[in-house]
């Protein structure tokens, strides 16, 4: 049984909809909602270093480096602003973050 | 053969782990399954002959970013089961969406397979006869090396905005004050008085 490209696309393939489906359900828990992005950028970049290494080619690699770096800066970014909005509403419960709404 | 149970042991663990992350009940678990996950599909990466992106995944996410989670579910102080109402509500919408989205991109992606994507390479092709790592690094500072100085400052500007979001000077906390430290003065810093004997120095002889 040879493992093809095709495998692993379906891998990322459901993780990505794992995560689409993570958001819908916890919809919230914005930590969870964090992590489903993660998990969804997790499935993009096995779509990159799949077709990377099976075109034999590096620049995918590189693309799933950057998408990694930017993951890791949402990341950090998300959290803080997370951190920021549970010292001012006790809360994280992000439907009734409706402030801005006007 | 020894690559295919491989392939299926570590696919099957880290799509489990992905639906704990988005299923369990205490945020803590979900942190210490996205570590699974993650684990998981950096061995997929080595599978693939990526070792240096999964030697990466490893080092940012799970040393990382994974950290940073558990830190913060911790830190905070949140009633998670309040968190989860309207979990069963949007389970049945959500379950048909991730269904029709899962066997769309199977299709396509099959499809494409199919067609022979992974047959021919288009753009440059790598040298086969050095390793990953050189590989990347042939073409990360010659090739890409301005988007490479764009990837720095998107890590320097989420630096500096996760600390002036999180950063906050309490009131009534004493700190140093290294202006006023450096530019004080013999005038400014000493007094001199001549007390009565016996009575000591009083407060308003000193200013």
């Amino acid at each position: 049984m040879i493992i093809g490209l095709a495998h692993y696309l379906a891998v990322a393939a459901t993780l990505f909809t794992i995560g689409v489906f993570g958001i819908f359900v916890n919809r919230k828990n914005i930590i969870i909602i964090l992590m489903s992005i993660e998990l969804i950028l997790l499935a993009v970049n096995i779509n990159f270093v799949a077709f990377s290494t099976h075109l034999n080619e590096v620049s995918g690699q590189i693309m799933a480096m950057f998408v990694l770096t930017v993951a890791a800066a949402e990341a950090a970014v998300g959290l803080a602003i997370l951190v920021t909005f549970f010292r001012n509403r006790r809360d994280i419960a992000v439907d009734d973050a409706s402030m801005m709404k006007g | 053969m020894i690559a295919a149970i491989a392939f299926y042991v570590l696919a099957a663990v880290s799509v489990f782990a992905a639906l704990r992350v988005v299923l369990a009940s205490n945020p803590v678990h979900s942190v210490l399954w996205l570590i699974t996950a993650f684990f998981s599909a950096a061995g997929l990466f080595v599978l693939m002959g990526a070792e240096y992106l999964a030697m990466l995944l490893v080092v940012v996410y799970v040393g990382a970013v994974a950290v940073l989670f558990l830190f913060v579910v911790m830190m905070l102080d949140v009633d998670f089961v309040r968190l989860r109402e309207g979990f069963t509500r949007y389970m049945p919408f959500g379950a048909v969406v991730a269904c029709v989205l899962l066997v769309e991109m199977i299709l396509v992606s099959s499809a494409v397979a199919a067609r022979g994507a992974g047959a021919s390479a288009p753009g440059v092709q790598a040298p086969t006869d050095v390793s990953n790592v050189e590989a990347i690094g042939r073409v990360l500072y010659t090739d890409y090396v301005y988007i490479f100085q764009a990837a720095g400052l998107v890590l320097l500007v989420a630096m500096i905005g996760a600390i002036v979001l999180t950063l906050r000077h309490k009131p009534h906390v004493k700190r140093q004050d290294i202006h006023t430290q450096v530019t004080r003065d013999r005038k400014k810093a000493v007094a001199m008085t001549r007390p009565e004997t016996g009575a000591g120095v009083r407060p308003e002889d000193l200013s």
